[in-house]
């Protein structure tokens, strides 16, 4: 059976329904909460501030410092607190990501800290987690050249979707599911971060990336809209 | 830095003198307590709570274990707090420090000493297989008294909380199947008070400034019987107190009660209404 039809009734390059809050952290300097349907991320970012241990800072620029980590009750099965293998590497590729788009070199000898949190899941958690760290980083007023925007895509069996859930995730039928979790650049359309889990033919990775990139484009407008409305009410307030 | 803070510490203690507090408030007023249930769909129950600018998430998931050795016919309940960096710069990542155990701790003991969950009903099989019930909590954003935030949000999660359904003859528990059982649990509806001292003077719901301020606190959970019950208590910190003191605490918690105690209960029941 090919997959003609999408579990939940989306088009096959439709997003769940987004949304995306800015502040929702007040003792952070920048903060934002994004969710791809169930999927929920909170980010909160503090800095830059100064670098603990000394032989850590960087005399060049400061550094970007990412932490994703998944609420214990997030999942069916309830995640022991604490950094998995899983969490790590999530950590580390959403640095990468987010570190290409900051400009540090103002700052030598600091940190910025990027702590990301998911209550509620069900699948695209990184890309969610990303999603609202960039956001964060803006509010946060962090020097930025560009602006990070994640969205996975899937290939269940042979067809190619946007924003893939749990259910498809677990998707068997025919060639199966692959699941491609990615960022981009918005200006640049620079890739900043792929992951790969499945099979799936050069061509077809080629036709994913692809919409993926176009994906991300409708993402980054509601990304810009949340910025764009605390500002406006930010500045109502100081009046 | 230092010096500003005990400014800050000076300014605290001079207003209290004259029963002030920067915000305005009573020594024993809470700032505007908001609560809302279900913001999580893969537990078995959750809820965040706002008091003021203080906010936590808990969230309960369910799971079948052995009981322990010295309770085999009762189900386990685990309470487990993390302080999260998110919330405030102070917090590091890290295995548990002291602040994150002992919250953890005292609304683990609030509950368990109220008897509020019926852990009796909770066994599956004497000595073998019992419901083992975890409650999860989680700071947002802590600007002062994450503890009764915390507690809070406890109850109104367990309250939340439909137990999952468990077949007996697979031994697996089904998490996706929609369950309609509460959680069993009884009248004894436990609220914590911490209360701060501060000089001669103490107060309640602090926000950062006033915790930093702070001698300590004294810690008390009481449950709602007729006169009103203390189940838990914790003095937390270095200081002394007097009797008179002391005696003046407990009137002063057995009074708020009066008042919070079914504002709480309210907000809580018309929002897991509203999560349902």
């Amino acid at each position: 059976m090919a997959y003609t039809k999408r579990f939940d009734g989306r088009k096959f390059d439709e997003t769940r329904k987004i949304t995306a809050k800015v502040g929702v952290v007040p003792n952070a300097d920048g903060s934002a909460m994004f969710s791809f349907g169930d999927t929920v991320a909170i980010a909160a970012v503090y800095g830059p501030k100064q670098l603990h241990p000394q032989h850590m800072q960087n005399p060049e620029k400061g550094i970007l410092r990412v932490n994703y980590q998944m609420m214990s009750f997030s999942v069916s099965e309830r995640i022991r607190p604490g950094p998995s293998k899983r969490s790590t590497e999530i950590s580390k590729i959403s640095e990468w990501a987010l570190a290409s788009s900051t400009l540090l070199d103002e700052f030598p000898n600091t940190v910025v800290d990027v702590h990301i949190m998911i209550p509620q899941a069900d699948a695209s958690t990184r890309c969610a987690g990303i999603n609202a760290a960039s956001i964060a980083l803006a509010h946060a007023g962090v020097p930025m050249k560009d602006f990070v925007t994640s969205v996975s895509i899937g290939k269940m069996d042979k067809q190619m979707v946007a924003d893939v859930t749990k259910e498809e995730e677990d998707y068997e039928e025919g060639e199966g599911a692959t699941d491609i979790a990615m960022s981009f650049m918005n200006r640049s359309e620079n890739l900043v971060h792929i992951q790969l889990d499945g099979k799936i033919s050069a061509k077809e990775l080629k036709e994913a990336v692809e919409l993926g990139r176009k994906t991300c484009k409708r993402i980054y407008e509601i990304q810009k809209k949340a910025l764009k409305d605390v500002k406006d009410m930010e500045e109502k307030n100081d009046k | 830095m230092i010096e500003e803070s005990n400014l800050t510490a000076k300014r605290i203690h001079e207003y209290l003198e004259h029963g002030n507090r920067f915000d305005k408030r009573d020594p024993e007023e809470y700032r505007e307590i908001i609560i809302e249930c279900g913001i999580s769909k893969k537990s078995e129950g959750s809820a965040k709570v706002k008091i003021g600018k203080t906010e936590v998430w808990v969230g309960v998931k369910m799971e079948v274990a052995e009981p322990y050795p010295d309770s085999p016919d009762k189900g386990n309940l685990m309470v487990t707090a993390e302080l999260t960096p998110l919330s405030h710069p102070k917090y590091e990542y890290g295995p548990p420090k002291f602040d994150a155990i002992e919250l953890g701790r005292l609304v683990d003991r609030g509950i368990r000493e109220s008897r509020y969950i019926d852990l009796n009903k909770l066994c599956i099989t004497e000595g073998e297989k019992v419901w083992q019930v975890f409650v999860d909590v989680y700071s947002i954003n802590d600007e002062g008294n994450l503890l009764d935030a915390a507690f809070i949000a406890a109850i109104a999660a367990l309250k939340d909380t439909k137990v999952p359904f468990y077949d007996k003859k697979e031994e697996k528990i089904d998490y996706e199947k929609p369950s309609k059982e509460k959680l069993p649990l009884t009248e004894n509806e436990p609220f914590n008070f911490s209360v701060y001292l501060i000089g001669d003077k103490f107060i309640m719901d602090p926000t950062q400034d006033e915790e930093s301020a702070s001698d300590g606190r004294l810690v008390l959970a009481l449950t709602p019987t007729k006169p009103i019950s203390i189940c838990s208590m914790q003095k937390s910190g270095e200081f002394e107190i007097s009797e008179v003191k002391f005696s003046e605490i407990l009137d002063s918690v057995e009074k708020v009660h009066k008042t919070i105690f079914p504002r709480v209960q309210k907000l809580i029941k018309s929002s897991v209404k509203n999560g349902k």
